[in-house]
């Protein structure tokens, strides 16, 4: 078999790799996985992006938490995105601790990890991550470009950036720029490392994280990828084992025991420093600030087809940011689809079951 | 594989579409006309929906469709941006309607609007002997339930394009999909319009 090809897999390409905001890698390492069998002419590839905790094992159980695949409602056999039809991508992104290049992974010129001296990324130096790799792979273009929330701008910055390469864009429950609130709850979650005093600075040993910190962050974000509506249906002011209240700071509520164990569960899996670089590249995205603030100039050079799905209960990439984008995109011409969809389940429902989604996508990408 | 034949008014709207032109249709429901003009006549095709679950068929036939309210998404589209834009059965549930015809026409370098005509003889005689709001077979629901909120006659219509100084190009009364030769407004269930800026 073919050691480009297949689950867990890891490259390092060398020579250096330019960011954009200045900084420079000496050289890049990108952990992947793929499914599916690329065709003779190259033309089923579909990468698909990963949000700020996501990975690449996108269809495959978690090395860590042996967890199934984190999208395989949409990926697999008889999904929207079969490995049968289509050979499909996913890299962990620049920045990452899943193997790819990031603040955990070791600096070739001084042999001990990057830490802090890990250079500010973009999103667009994710995709340019990712081009790389697809350079590697023998992937010239692509037949579509899906992600959700983050992957969303990845998959929307590939468009941009890349115009030949990508023939067909899913951005799910995404945006073109991180708001004011978007950049408030990534601060209040980069504070909360920072001021653990286990962080360090950034130096931390691997096997002492300032994981206090990290589960707080979570915890802040966790509230974020949910509804009101969605806490109150599945927690509502219930007590966790227990008929009243301890008077004291237990955890006496069943969403305080829920927060908990995702904080605690997530600094199992993932690297502070590495949030603390990603959050910062999703804050500086912005794709209309190139073309000072105008969307559509941003959109003018683009060769895709389009899909944009957004979910009601959506407060942290709301339905809103999705129509900015869908009139930058009509006022550029392009062709677009869009559809907001009810959802009781806030920013994670691109995650969860949502049948009316997989048959937008499924109708896109075979249209 | 052979195009489904379509509803006998979006014939009509359909038989006024130029091959391989580009054309948006406002209120599109599932797409049956765009696909049936993509695959029939190539024309390159845009819509826009308000129901999502439509929005989504539309989009699992391979068409572009975005959820939307013509009431207030049309002011988005650049000028001059289709040549042909329609508003299909549609025009009675907008808000408003003038605007909505003005935006029609400043979208596409022409504009194709059908639209259930309220001067019918057998509304006139419904509302004459009955002395009740016109329920019609086309529009089944009662004056309290329904979407369509501002009904016209042929006539009106015409009168509100010469108010806006709208050039008509074509007219034509429907009765149950074939075309009326006298008394459009009175015989006609359906109107279909053919107007340019």
């Amino acid at each position: 078999m073919d050691e480009h090809f297949g689950l867990d897999r890891r490259v390092t390409l060398p020579g250096d790799f330019p960011l954009a905001g200045g900084g420079v890698l000496p050289e890049l390492t990108i952990a992947y996985e793929t499914y599916g069998k690329l065709n003779a002419n190259a033309t089923n590839a579909i990468l698909v992006c990963h949000a700020l905790t996501g990975d690449q094992y996108l269809a495959s159980a978690h090395p860590v938490t042996g967890k199934a695949g984190w999208w395989t409602r949409l990926v697999g056999p008889g999904k929207p995105v079969d490995p049968e039809h289509w050979f499909v991508i996913c890299a962990n992104v620049l920045g990452g601790c899943m193997g790819s290049a990031g603040p955990s992974s070791i600096d070739p010129r001084s042999g001990q990890p990057f830490a802090m001296n890990f250079p500010v990324i973009t999103i667009a130096d994710m995709v340019e991550a990712q081009a790389r790799l697809l350079d590697h792979l023998g992937v010239g273009t692509l037949a579509a470009v899906i992600g959700g929330s983050m992957g969303g701008m990845q998959a929307l910055t590939w468009a941009v950036n890349h115009p030949a390469r990508v023939k067909k864009v899913v951005a799910i429950a995404t945006a073109a720029r991180h708001s004011a609130q978007n950049i408030a709850f990534h601060e209040v979650g980069r504070q909360a490392i920072m001021a653990d005093p286990m962080w360090a600075g950034g130096a931390y040993p691997a096997d002492k994280p300032p994981a206090a910190g990290l589960a707080v962050a979570r915890m802040a974000a966790h509230i974020t990828y949910l509804s009101e509506e969605g806490l109150t249906e599945k927690f509502g002011r219930r007590l966790q084992d227990r008929d009243a209240v301890s008077f004291g700071f237990d955890a006496d509520f069943q969403v305080e025991s829920y927060l908990r164990h995702q904080g605690l569960s997530f600094v199992e899996r993932f690297d502070a420093n590495s949030y603390l670089y990603i959050t910062r590249a999703m804050d500086y995205f912005d794709l209309a600030q190139p073309h000072d603030g105008n969307l559509a100039r941003a959109f003018a050079g683009v060769q895709s087809r389009f899909c944009l799905v957004s979910f009601t209960s959506d407060w942290l990439y709301p339905t809103t940011e999705s129509r900015r984008i869908v009139r930058a995109l009509n006022a550029a011409g392009a062709p677009v689809s869009f559809v907001e969809l009810e959802s009781p389940f806030g920013h994670d429902a691109f995650l969860l079951d949502a049948p009316e989604m997989n048959r937008v996508v499924n109708g896109f990408l075979t249209a | 594989m052979t195009p489904v034949p379509l509803r006998p008014d979006l014939a009509a709207v359909a038989a006024a579409v130029p091959a391989g032109a580009r054309v948006l249709d406002i209120g599109c429901g599932d797409g049956q006309l765009l696909a049936w003009l993509r695959d029939t006549k190539g024309v390159e095709g845009r819509g826009i929906e308000l129901d999502p679950s439509d929005v989504a068929a539309a989009v699992g036939r391979g068409l572009a469709v975005v959820q939307g309210d013509a009431d207030t998404d049309l002011a988005d589209y650049p000028d001059a941006a289709f040549d042909v834009v329609i508003l299909s059965n549609t025009l009675q549930a907008m808000q408003r309607p003038a605007d909505v015809l003005a935006q029609l026409v400043r979208i596409g370098c022409s504009a194709i609007v059908s639209f259930p005509n309220f001067g019918h003889w057998r509304v006139r005689l419904g509302l004459a002997l009955s002395g009740r709001m016109p329920v019609t077979r086309s529009l089944p629901v009662s004056w309290h339930e329904t979407p369509n909120i501002h009904f016209c006659t042929i006539a009106d219509f015409e009168a509100l394009a010469v108010e806006m100084g709208l050039t008509v190009e074509r007219r034509a009364g429907l009765s149950s999909g074939r075309q009326v030769a006298i008394w459009p407004n009175l015989l006609a269930d359906t109107g279909v319009f053919v107007l340019r800026r």
